[in-house]
């Protein structure tokens, strides 16, 4: 259980656009997975001002939990809108937690092209990873509990927060 | 002293679980609003999977989808077949219409050999309305409750799929249904896809729907669907921001419903000239294949408000979003 | 001591027997295979010493069931189903396989049906040969087998003039004559009723004016030659009215409704209960009014089963290519029974329009409880609740609408002849 109060994710994506700014190259690209980084991907390519537009990937149709849980309620479309072959791509996601979304937003990736690489941003990393994954970016190693899930919010005016909600 | 005799009990339609959840898809009719709006949102993000190099997700894969074409219809069940393949399902076509069906083997012997074969999905086409519901009813009573069952068409029933695609074509152009006037022009009687259009229009809240045709080729009692019926296709084009032509069937212009073709052409065919009493942004529908010159002239049909070949890629769309959305329920 | 010549009371039952204007407490006697006596508690004809003595307290005690069409394919099981069903007499269509178009096959079902000894059968022969519509069948040579009328059952006379030309034949021997009033060109390829169930479901629909136009037509025949008539199985208001107006002209003409008519419309068609596949179609709820009141006011005059048993197989099949039929023989009773409690009709009128006014039309006797007829009576259990099902039902077809439905009402014994043919083992 989470005792301080939650971090103030407009911080966390000044310091995770910090963390990145080094490696960035002229073609280097964005892509969030929906819905929570897809936002932070537009931040980031804002504040990074990456000239390509951000790629948004909705991975409902790559999930391994299909089978048990079927096709989520509300599948967004998918669009990358630039070439991806030969590309760096850097995959933005809000919480890494089982590595099955960001496994699953891989194989998408790659049936839009080959990347020459794809690194992985996030704003929280909760471990409890099922799969050989890691984030090359991250700004907060946070340990939740198994029945807890952090969530990425966007008011209004655009300003992110978190928030602790129940799985 | 009860008279349970006087009381039937009230038919729930076989493709809903006890829960509303989609289990098969057979007909338009009794889908909530919900529901038909999930499938037109979840065919929305397939059809960007249709631009792609590789055009394929993993969603079924090893899943096995058996098409199986009681009625002989090699574009449906292509658009099927795509549609299966795009979700990496293995897909099987059997042309039972040649095959089992003429060694006397029935209907639902065909089915239960294939249920044998591991099948998770039928793809029923059948000249004879209600076919796949008592294969629905079939799967259940024999606690096959795995196995999904889309209608591809029957009889002059239904052709869900079909009215779905046409529903998402609507919507792609026209946007929200309340304000919407659609006119469904043509063979009506025999029509499946008039069938499930009007009870996906109705379900989606559409202004108003009308039918326009001879009475040889509108069925009795078409009102009661909340459907307004015109003989005159000037009256019926009248201000609409839909125009929904069936397909006029070779066999319908022996002379006994229609005295000729260019008799149907000159009344119930649709040109420019009738186009233009539809609101200048009308759109133009056909399920195909299309009798250009029967039904539609050419000019419209490769005109400007014509959305024929739009409708076959949504087709796709759809049915990719049927099948992904039964198979995960 | 054979059982015809046992002799049997049946006591502390209600009786109702219409033809004499009977509904009372009674004590029914039976001798020789005959009603001896009716009479109140506590007193017995002189010097009858009963053999048997059934306690029919809290049960109805009617004439036999008269059924003025059950099919019986196998025969044995099907008279066996009629009996559990207190159906004493019926007539068979002629649409058997073959059809009932030769004096020897007439022969042989009425002496198999007396070997079985359960319910009497009176064949109606077919009106052509074949009953394909063409050329006369005997019908001189089929009476005297024992046909109480002709018929096509549900097929059709093409040429009018042929079917004028057969009602006139008829006409010269005062046979009667059974019309299915159902113009089959008008009904061709359809399924269900023309409505708008059938507009829904996109099942091809038989429309009113078939039923309405082969009236019209056989009424005029009936007309000018003078012909006995019996409509079978009516569906429609519409069709109630014309035969309404054409007894008001004194025609020689009767109809009857089957007993599922009573109950279903195109309604209960659901989504493609092929259970419901019926000819003539399930038609409206105004439609079934109608009949409803069309039997209560005798415009027609009985309520039959239309009884068809069908094999499971033939039900393994789309809505539009079951063969149309119920299994309904062992349901007639109650279900009429049901019918006059919704109705709010006399329970005399009911049992009327199953015993004694059938069996007038059939010119048999039955649907008699006097003394000196034959003694063909029932034990029904009116409170008795129970489910058709594959379990309760004996005819070999399972193929009725009702199935797994609660039925209120149950034959607990049926006599044919003062023989006991059926009691209910509980």
């Amino acid at each position: 259980m989470l005792s301080k109060p939650l971090p103030d994710a407009e911080a966390q994506v000044a310091e995770l656009a910090a963390k990145i700014r080094p490696d960035l190259t002229a073609d280097t690209a964005l892509v969030g997975i929906f819905s929570g980084g897809a936002w932070l991907a537009e931040r980031l390519r804002e504040v990074l001002g990456i000239d390509a537009p951000v790629g948004m990937i909705d991975v409902s149709f790559y999930r391994d939990d299909f089978g048990e849980k079927g096709l989520h309620p509300q599948v967004k479309p998918t669009s990358i809108p630039f070439e991806v072959e030969g590309r760096h791509l850097i995959l933005v996601d809000d919480v890494l937690y089982t590595g099955r979304t960001t496994r699953a937003a891989l194989n998408e990736i790659f049936d839009y092209g080959r990347p020459a690489a794809v690194d992985l941003a996030v704003l929280a990393d909760r471990g409890g990873r099922e799969l050989p994954i890691a984030a090359q970016y991250c700004v907060w190693d946070v340990e939740l509990d198994d029945g807890e899930e952090l969530i990425l919010e966007k008011d209004e005016g655009g300003t992110l927060s978190w928030k602790l909600g129940t799985l | 002293m009860a008279d349970l005799l006087s009381t039937p009990p009230t038919p729930a339609s076989p493709q809903l679980g006890a829960d509303g959840r989609l289990l098969h898809l057979l007909s338009t009719e009794g889908l909530p609003r919900q529901t038909i709006t999930h499938i037109l949102d979840t065919a929305k993000s397939f059809l960007e999977v249709s631009d792609r190099d590789v055009k394929k997700v993993p969603l079924l894969r090893g899943k096995s989808v058996f098409n199986l074409f009681f009625e002989n219809s090699t574009r449906t069940r292509t658009t099927f077949e795509i549609a299966a393949k795009r979700l990496s399902a293995d897909v099987i076509n059997l042309d039972v219409s040649r095959s089992s069906t003429a060694k006397g083997e029935t209907l639902l012997d065909t089915i239960d050999n294939l249920c044998s074969m591991h099948a998770d999905m039928f793809v029923v086409r059948h000249a004879t309305s209600g076919a796949p519901f008592l294969i629905a009813e079939h799967l259940a009573r024999t606690g096959r409750h795995d196995i999904r069952v889309v209608n591809a068409g029957d009889g002059r029933h239904a052709h869900p799929t079909q009215g779905l695609l046409d529903m998402y074509t609507i919507r792609h152009y026209k946007g929200d249904f309340a304000g919407l006037t659609v006119a469904i022009v043509g063979d009506i009687l025999h029509s499946r896809v008039a069938r499930s259009d009007i009870h996906a229009l109705r379900a989606l809240g559409c202004g108003e729907i009308r039918a326009v045709g001879p009475k040889t080729l509108l069925p009795a009692h078409l009102e009661a669907q909340g459907v307004k019926v015109f003989h005159n296709l000037e009256e019926g084009l009248k201000d609409c921001d839909v125009v929904i032509m069936l397909r006029l069937q070779n066999e319908r212009m022996d002379g006994a419903l229609l005295p000729s073709a260019s008799e149907y052409f000159k009344r119930f065919g649709l040109t420019p000239a009738k186009l233009k009493l539809a609101k200048p942004d009308a759109i133009v529908m056909h399920p195909g294949p299309m009798n250009r010159g029967i039904e539609i002239d050419s000019a419209v049909a490769d005109g400007p408000q014509a959305v024929i070949l739009d409708q076959v890629t949504f087709g796709i769309a759809v049915r990719m979003a049927v099948m992904s959305i039964l198979a995960g329920n | 001591m054979s059982q015809t010549t046992m002799k049997i009371a049946i006591k502390n039952g209600r009786v109702v027997d219409p033809r004499h204007g009977i509904d009372a407490p009674r004590d029914l006697f039976i001798a020789d295979g005959k009603i001896a006596a009716v009479l109140p508690a506590g007193q017995t004809p002189d010097g009858f010493a009963a053999d048997r003595t059934l306690d029919a307290a809290g049960q109805l005690v009617l004439p036999g069931v008269v059924d003025l069409a059950a099919r019986l394919p196998g025969l044995e099981p099907e008279l066996e189903a009629a009996v559990a069903g207190g159906v004493t007499r019926l007539a068979c269509p002629p649409d058997s396989d073959p059809p009932m178009d030769e004096p020897e096959l007439v022969e042989r079902l009425v002496r198999r049906a007396q070997d079985a000894g359960l319910a009497r059968v009176h064949p109606v022969g077919a009106l052509t040969q074949g009953l394909a519509g063409e050329k006369l069948a005997e019908m001189a040579g089929l009476a005297a087998e024992g046909c109480v009328a002709f018929s096509q059952a549900k097929r059709a006379v093409r040429e009018s003039q042929s079917l004028l030309r057969a009602l006139q034949y008829a006409a010269t021997f005062d046979f009667p004559v059974w019309c299915y009033p159902q113009n089959l060109s008008l009904a061709r390829g359809g399924v269900a009723h023309d409505g708008e169930v059938a507009a829904r479901l996109g099942l091809p629909g038989i429309p009113v004016v078939a039923e309405t136009v082969a009236i019209a037509q056989i009424v005029e025949l009936c007309r000018a030659t003078g012909v006995r008539i019996h409509l079978t199985r009516l569906s429609s208001a519409a069709g109630v009215a014309l035969v309404r107006a054409a007894k008001a002209q004194g025609l020689p003409l009767s109809a009857d409704v089957a007993v599922h008519h009573l109950h279903l419309t195109d309604e209960d068609i659901g989504f493609f209960n092929n259970l419901t596949r019926v000819d003539p179609p399930l038609r409206t709820a105004a439609d079934r009014a109608a009949l409803r009141e069309g039997l209560a006011d005798g415009t027609l005059a009985a309520v039959c089963s239309d009884h068809t048993p069908l094999a499971d197989d033939e039900r393994q099949v789309p809505f539009g290519e079951a063969t149309p039929g119920v299994s309904a023989v062992e349901l007639l009773l109650p279900l009429t029974l049901a019918w006059a409690r919704e109705a709010g009709v006399p329970l005399a009128t009911a049992v009327a329009r199953l015993t004694c006014d059938p069996a007038a039309l059939l010119g048999v006797a039955g649907g008699d409880l006097g003394a000196g007829a034959p003694a063909d009576v029932v034990l029904f259990d009116p409170e008795a609740t129970w489910t058709a099902d594959a379990d309760t039902l004996v005819s070999r077809g399972r193929n009725t609408p009702f199935l797994g439905r609660t039925v209120t009402g149950r034959t607990s014994a049926t006599l044919v002849g003062g023989r006991l043919v059926y009691a209910r083992q509980d």
